[in-house]
């Protein structure tokens, strides 16, 4: 597998860690709910089959975090955006 | 004809004989030679035993989807088992062995299980052995297991060394027959970088086989200056010996070069193999196609092999395999092999065409050179014991008949060769007008299908195909493919040949018959992937390339359905066996992971100190000297001399991460979750971070060196996580801040200087370039010394007074000479852990990922003014139960007794069961200054329970140790020594 | 036919005419007591203990495609019970204890061979980890060993003891431990199922639920609606897909781990050995091939395969272990899609749905767990209840924080 970094170029994808779905977002903490926001946030998940948006970490090279467009079906990659400008 | 060697022709070279063993016996053979081809040309019929009856078998094919002919090649730590003869490039010396028999191959006692075999059906140990229970491992199993398994390992590790390298190109084709050629020339041209890559040691595939002509010419020939052009386009990697055996996601290809497996062994410093990681933008897949075998009684006899291998044999190894060859084909392509035989000189027997109009060219063919033709006929079965002496047939009319031969060419049809174009979830599809499965619509990205492999079996559709693909990939105008010679290819499927005598394999390794796959469908295994696994059909070494397509037509065929429906079994990668070694390339024994050394790793060498791993680090364990008789008298001088004197430790590997921004106070604040915000310049702070689910990520220090920069230092274990996790927080979770955080691990150079004398020490280092008598504790500061940016934190993990001292890493190793000279003893991560258990610190055994900040005593941290990560979820009932257990220090009651980490708290006289169990000790180490070991631990309701005598359980080394519960800080509980 | 030396012999005297299908390929009935959805290891096995044990004998299986088709048919076929954790430990246990009877329970010869396992250790913090993990198991009953590199040598000697990157410093053993014959698990579960009135429904993909307000009351199936009070999930690989169909979001990714098998040779394993400095774990099958794997691929992932960088890094760690196999060759590898449950530990619990189970999150651990999985999901059919020994595999354990993490690694799947 081979993500294209922004700022890299196409890399082998021995060079990133995935972190995880990149639609949670971190709920407010002083929410009267946040308990349950927390948890939802940190443990469930869609976990689809198909298109997934997803956070990986060029570690071994820009050290960005990029949310990555990818299928969990086929492995394709739709697209590579940094994390910091969605 | 000498032996079986023809007298002329063929791709070998007669000016090199080369000499090599087969079962301790010399043998003579050519350079270009095949082991299997090299054995025919000497008459070596019978080179294996099968996998479960043992039966006698020979050569069936001349390529890598050989079933049969598997020997170990080598010997000693060389040895490589099941390696195919027909792949072998033969080499001066080659020492090969036949294998699964005993006592000899000849003589095989294991053939006794083809007596037994009406019981040895498939799946039949799964019907019987389970009584009595206890008889499976002593006795059932140990049969079964050392009369299973094929060759022998060589037992040895393993001597040659293996490569790893990248390729990248525009086109990749895979395989270099007609097709492959012909669509390398059409990308090599177009100036694209192109890799050609065949698996043979010759590139030509069955142009080499074959007596074909292209453009006029011999196909060799048109194949060599193929060859020749591609060498000479700059563009064009030409890899032969090199098997792309997988394909991967994102265009990636793996394929296998066979470096020096021609050789005897590997030139100096030359790998024995490379693996290749190969981008492609494009590929052709020109695997070709596979010749099938066909379903009779006896056809796994040696003697009867593949019809297109005869003529790989005939054509490029220039050996007649028989002396009286009888050919049994469904189509035109066995006519190929009786015309060679004829050119050949080898005298024919018979020709059993299973179909009845047989083409009036053919019927000349036979008539010209007097062989009897049989038309509409088919084998029925053969005789001889461990050579072919006769095949029985069945004519048109019923009539059978028994033909002397000791040859039997088959021609079954062919098998597009699809295995890589299905590597990514790609379905072939049946076509029935090849009677054979092409690659499917899904293929992996990029790839493009030629040739035979795509069924189109005809040369000149090779070509065409080739020089179409090639050109497209590289978005050129083909170029016009040049004028074949007739190469009719036609089969009529035969799925099973009724009323034959003896079994009929369809996996010839496995020994799996057409009554095992009738076994099968009796049983319910009708999905050909239950038919794979109780007959284990196709999970030989051979990964079932001659074998599934017979025995899911066999399986359609009882079931009532099509072949279509029916389906074929996933092909998995690699498309053939890879040495285990290759795949590992040269990360092995200490080459297995790199080895970070500190920068001052020599000086401690020097001082003779035994490292120990701390992931890739290395560091100094403990320092002997001469006349210490053991680790823990080495670490009791180094622990004593900290805390009567002073010491140095290299604490470089700690992970230190530079935050700088106005943003940078807040980025610690949300990461720790005590308050970071209001440290002031000058100043360093103990701090702990949790993961978003409430539990300790990592502890560290971290100081504030001016207003927007702060240095934060982590674990040695955590350090890339903690970098990652901050690089999330800032990037992801607060992209509006202005805050940038850079590793400098490996930048600076660390030592804890620590003991009574540790000031003086520095202060007769650093002379006037520093006041250490003004750095307050847990203060810190950053000054120049000389060259060198020096940063002193006064900090202790140890209790003493003591400082840490940063240089930048190419001053490390002369100021931890320098600091050893002004009298500092060196001590390790051992005497480090001592003092760091005396005083109650917690350190990796504690911060498992397990534990709350509350469990290790640090609950108090957690500020409650601020957000940070964790805060919400570290406030689950699960994680704030009272009964958790909870950091305490431990003393064994009988203070001579030692303490480990590891062992379970039970009440003293509570039974040994895990209810009853309350937590465990964590750390333990031996006091020097106690005099006694102590421990760190973690008992349910730790803190309320100092003074209670508790059992240690540790049932797997010492047995029970009572222990007195204490506070975990054993050593100057008031901090006194920090200010000494 | 009952299977037995005898009934063999008999067989062989008729060119094996009388045997008849090992399960009956059933068609589905409109409705039933329990459907099962997931015709592998754990759904076939909490069939046959609802039919032979729980007296629930109106039950259908549905696997959407060939039985064992999916994680149960593609593991490493280990069975262990060497956990640390109170709430993981006792339920291996008994998984293990239920193995140790199968073949006899079932008639059926699954190979469950006891050869053992051993975990290396590399460092005095791995073998203090260890030996608190090995100090569990005894304290839950299970046999454990502590083994110094001495005793590891005499058991293992093809180790790289001399010259490796992470010296082997000794080994936790369990003898118990070993491997078992997967597809044969498969198909003697679904023997014994069948022979009581199971019906195994092949090819046969739920695709939907029917509901009653929240209650779940049947499914909608590529071969109709069928309808009963109970229906449990056991599709471990696919828990997220099939508890979308119901509204439901699950504490687990979907991970591909890969599985590799060599050609065979002749004995040189004798058990489970497991590197503890690298992602390598290995046994050797009675045919012969060396079974292995590593780590997951690390992505999410519903394609049976992984990628080239993982193959390489098993291959490195199997190397880095024993460099005596450099020379053996990898004859296949494939994937399996493992429930990746947040802490690493499985699922056995009523789903916040009336009439819905849930049995998932198996991580890469459900082949050991076939026989107690079952066991505990058929008494939680059954009786409504929890079984003791799966009583902390609960669904809400997550919100609540009583966490089964062994690795200590967090609510990140692919770390643990």
């Amino acid at each position: 597998m081979r993500l294209s970094c922004p700022f890299c170029g196409p890399r082998d994808s021995a060079e990133f860690t995935i972190l995880g779905d990149a639609g949670v977002t971190r709920p407010d903490p002083d929410a009267p709910d946040a308990p349950a926001a927390f948890f939802e946030a940190v443990y469930l998940r869609d976990n689809p089959a198909g298109p997934h948006r997803e956070y990986w970490y060029h570690g071994a090279g820009c050290r960005q975090w990029l949310v990555v467009g990818r299928d969990t079906v086929t492995h394709e990659i739709f697209d590579v955006t940094l994390a910091r400008r969605p | 004809m000498s032996g079986y060697r023809l007298p002329g022709g063929g791709a070998i070279d007669r000016t090199r004989p080369l000499g090599f063993s087969f079962d301790g016996r010399p043998f003579q053979g050519y350079a270009g030679d095949t082991l299997a081809s090299a054995l025919l040309a000497e008459g070596v019929g019978l080179v294996a035993r099968s996998f479960k009856y043992h039966r006698p078998r020979g050569v069936v094919t001349a390529g890598s989807e050989e079933p049969n002919a598997l020997v170990e090649l080598r010997t000693g730590a060389r040895r490589e088992p099941n390696t195919k003869a027909t792949t072998v490039e033969i080499y001066d010396g080659l020492k090969a062995a036949s294998q699964n028999r005993w006592p000899s191959l000849g003589f095989d006692v294991g053939a006794v299980n083809s007596l037994l075999s009406p019981v040895f059906v498939a799946g039949f140990y799964y019907k019987t052995f389970m009584w009595p229970a206890a008889f499976w491992e002593k006795v059932y199993e140990p049969a079964i297991r050392k009369a299973a398994g094929l060759g022998r390992g060589a037992g040895l590790p393993d001597p040659d060394l293996y490569e790893k390298a990248n390729a990248f190109c525009d086109v990749l084709v895979i395989g270099g027959g007609p097709a492959g050629l012909a669509a390398a020339l059409a990308a090599g041209r177009s100036g694209a970088r192109t890799i050609l890559a065949d698996e043979d040691f010759l590139f030509g595939g069955r142009l080499n086989a074959e007596r074909l002509e292209i453009a006029e010419k011999a196909g060799a020939d048109w194949a060599a200056e193929a060859v020749a052009e591609l060498a000479s386009l700059p563009h064009v990697t030409l890899m032969p010996r090199t098997t792309v055996f997988g394909v991967y996601d994102g265009e990636t290809y793996a394929a296998l070069e066979r470096v020096a497996d021609h050789l005897a062994v590997p030139p100096p410093h030359q790998p024995r193999q490379r693996l290749w990681r190969i981008q492609a933008r494009q590929s052709v897949l020109a695997a070709g196609a596979i010749e099938r075998p066909l379903v009779f009684g006896g056809n796994d006899r040696p003697g009867v092999m593949s019809a297109a291998a005869v003529r790989a044999y005939l054509n490029r190894f220039a050996v007649a395999p028989g002396r009286r060859a009888a050919v049994f084909t469904t189509g035109d392509d066995g006519w190929k092999t009786v015309a060679d035989l004829i050119e050949a000189g080898v005298e024919i027997a018979a020709v059993i065409d299973a179909r009845t109009g047989i083409a009036h060219d053919h019927e000349a063919l036979a008539a010209a050179h007097d062989i009897r033709l049989f038309a509409g006929a088919v084998v029925t079965g053969t005789r001889g014991g461990r050579a072919l002496h006769a095949v029985q047939i069945r004519d048109a009319g019923g009539g059978t008949r028994t033909i002397a031969c000791d040859l039997l060419a088959v021609a079954g049809g062919w098998n597009p060769n699809v295995a890589l174009s299905t590597h990514l979830g790609g379905k072939p599809e049946w076509r029935a007008d090849i009677a054979g499965f092409v690659p499917g619509p899904a293929l992996p990205p990029g790839m493009a299908v030629a040739g035979a492999c795509a069924g189109r079996m005809n040369l000149g559709d090779c070509l065409a195909d080739g020089f179409r693909l090639g050109a497209a990939a590289t978005g050129t105008t083909p170029p016009e493919a040049p004028e074949t010679g007739p190469d009719a290819t036609t089969a009529t499927p035969l799925w099973r040949i009724a009323g034959t005598r003896g079994k009929c394999f369809v996996d010839f390794q496995h020994d799996v018959t057409d009554r095992d796959v009738a076994l099968a469908a009796r049983e319910g295994f009708r999905s050909v992937e239950h038919l794979k696994r109780y007959t284990t059909l196709g999970m030989a070494t051979d990964q079932g390339k001659t074998a599934n397509l017979n025995g899911h037509a066999l399986m359609a065929a009882l079931t009532g359905r099509g072949i279509a429906e029916t389906g074929t079994t996933r092909f998995r990668p690699p498309y053939v066996p890879v040495a285990i070694g290759a795949l590992a390339g040269p990360h092995r024994g200490p080459d297995f992971k790199p080895t970070r050394l500190t920068a001052a790793h020599g000086f401690s060498a020097e001082m003779g100190a035994v490292f120990t791993e701390a992931g890739q680090w290395l560091r100094p364990q403990y320092y002997p000297r001469p006349g210490e008789s053991d680790w823990l008298e080495s670490v009791t001088r180094e622990v004593k001399a900290v805390r009567g004197d002073v010491g140095i430790c290299d604490v470089s590997t700690l992970g230190r991460i530079e935050i700088q921004g106005p943003d940078a106070r807040h980025l610690l604040d949300l990461a720790y979750c005590n308050m970071f915000s209001t440290l002031a310049v000058g100043r360093a702070r103990y701090g702990v971070m949790l993961r978003e689910d409430g539990f300790v990520m990592d502890d560290g220090t971290t100081a504030r060196l001016g207003p927007e920069h702060f240095v934060m230092s982590t674990t040695t274990a955590n350090a890339a996580r903690v970098m990652q996790h901050l690089d999330f927080l800032r990037q992801v979770l607060r992209p509006e801040w202005d805050v940038q955080c850079a590793s400098a691990t490996e930048h600076w150079a660390m030592f804890a200087v620590a003991g009574p004398r540790s000031r003086a020490l520095l202060q007769d280092l650093l002379g006037d370039a520093f006041d250490v008598a003004g750095l307050p504790h847990m203060g810190a500061a950053e000054f120049r010394w000389g060259r060198a940016r020096v940063r002193l934190f006064r900090l202790s993990f140890s209790g003493e007074r003591a400082y840490e001292i940063a240089v930048p890493a190419r001053f490390g190793q002369a100021l931890m000479r320098r600091i050893c000279d002004l009298g500092a003893t060196p001590y390790g991560t051992e005497a480090l852990g001592v003092m760091r258990i005396e005083k109650g610190h917690v350190s990796g055994p504690e911060l498992n990922g397990q534990t709350t900040a509350a469990d290790l005593g640090l609950g108090r941290m957690m500020s409650k003014k601020k957000d940070f990560i964790g805060r919400v979820l570290a406030g689950r009932p699960g994680l704030c139960d009272p009964a958790r257990p909870a950091l305490v220090g431990l003393k064994p009651v009988d203070r001579g007794r030692r303490l480990r980490g590891g062992g379970h708290f039970l009440r003293p006289g509570a039974a040994p069961v895990i209810a009853n169990a309350e937590g465990h000790v964590t750390s333990a180490a031996y006091s020097p200054g106690l005099g006694h070991w102590i421990a760190l631990g973690l008992l349910a309701h730790g803190p309320s329970r100092h003074g209670e005598t508790m059992l240690v359980h540790d049932p797997l080394r010492d047995g029970d140790t009572l222990v007195e519960i204490c506070d975990p800080v054993f050593l100057d509980p008031e901090g006194s020594r920090l200010h000494a | 036919m009952r299977r037995s030396i005898f009934s063999l012999a008999l067989n062989a005297l008729t060119g094996h005419r009388l045997w008849r299908p090992t399960w009956r390929d059933a068609v589905p009935k409109p409705e039933y007591d329990v459907i099962i959805i997931g015709g592998g290891g754990h759904g076939l096995a909490t069939a046959h203990y609802l039919a032979n044990v729980f007296g629930i004998q109106r039950v259908a299986v549905l696997e959407k495609s060939w039985i064992g088709s999916g994680n149960a048919g593609r593991n490493t076929t280990i069975i262990r019970s060497n956990y640390l954790l109170p709430g993981n430990n006792a339920f291996y246990e008994l998984s293990m204890k239920l193995w140790e009877g199968l073949e006899q329970e079932l008639n059926y010869n699954a190979m469950v061979s006891q050869r053992g396992i051993v975990n290396l250790y590399h460092s005095d913090a791995q073998r203090d980890a260890y030996a608190r993990r090995g100090n569990s198991m005894r304290l839950h009953g299970v046999d454990a060993e502590l083994l110094d590199r001495d005793q590891v040598r005499a058991m293992v000697p093809f180790l790289d003891f001399d010259n490796a990157r992470f010296p082997v410093k000794g080994g936790l053993l369990q003898r118990r431990a070993g491997t078992a014959r997967h597809d044969a698990v498969v198909w003697g579960y679904a023997a014994a199922a069948s022979r009581r009135g199971v019906d195994i429904v092949q090819n046969c993909e739920v695709t939907g639920f029917i509901r009653n307000g929240d209650a779940v009351v049947g499914v909608e199936t590529t071969r109709g609606s069928i309808r009963a009070p109970k229906i449990a999930m056991a599709v471990a690989g696919n828990s997220s897909r099939v508890a979308a169909l119901a509204g439901l979001r699950l504490p687990i990714e979907s991970h591909v781990l890969q599985a590799f098998v060599s050609e065979a040779v002749k004995p040189l394993i004798p058990g489970v050995v497991t590197f503890g400095a690298g992602h390598f774990y290995v046994s050797q099958s009675d045919k012969g091939g060396l079974v292995f794997g590593g780590d997951i691929d690390g992505y999410n992932s519903y394609a049976q395969r992984g990628n080239l960088p993982v193959v390489e890094d098993v291959a490195e760690g199997g190397m880095a272990l024993m460099p005596m196999i450099g020379r053996i060759r990898l004859l296949r590898s494939w994937g399996g899609i493992m429930d990746m449950s947040m802490d690493g530990s499985p699922i056995i619990d009523r789903s916040p749905l009336p009439g819905l189970y849930l049995n998932a999150g198996w991580c890469y651990g459900g082949f050991k767990a076939i026989p107690g999985s079952g066991f505990c999901f058929a008494h939680l059919i059954a009786k409504g209840e929890p079984h003791p020994t799966a009583a902390a595999l609960r669904l809400d354990r997550f919100e609540r924080g009583y966490l089964l993490d062994e690795k200590g690694q967090g609510a990140q799947p692919n770390l643990h």
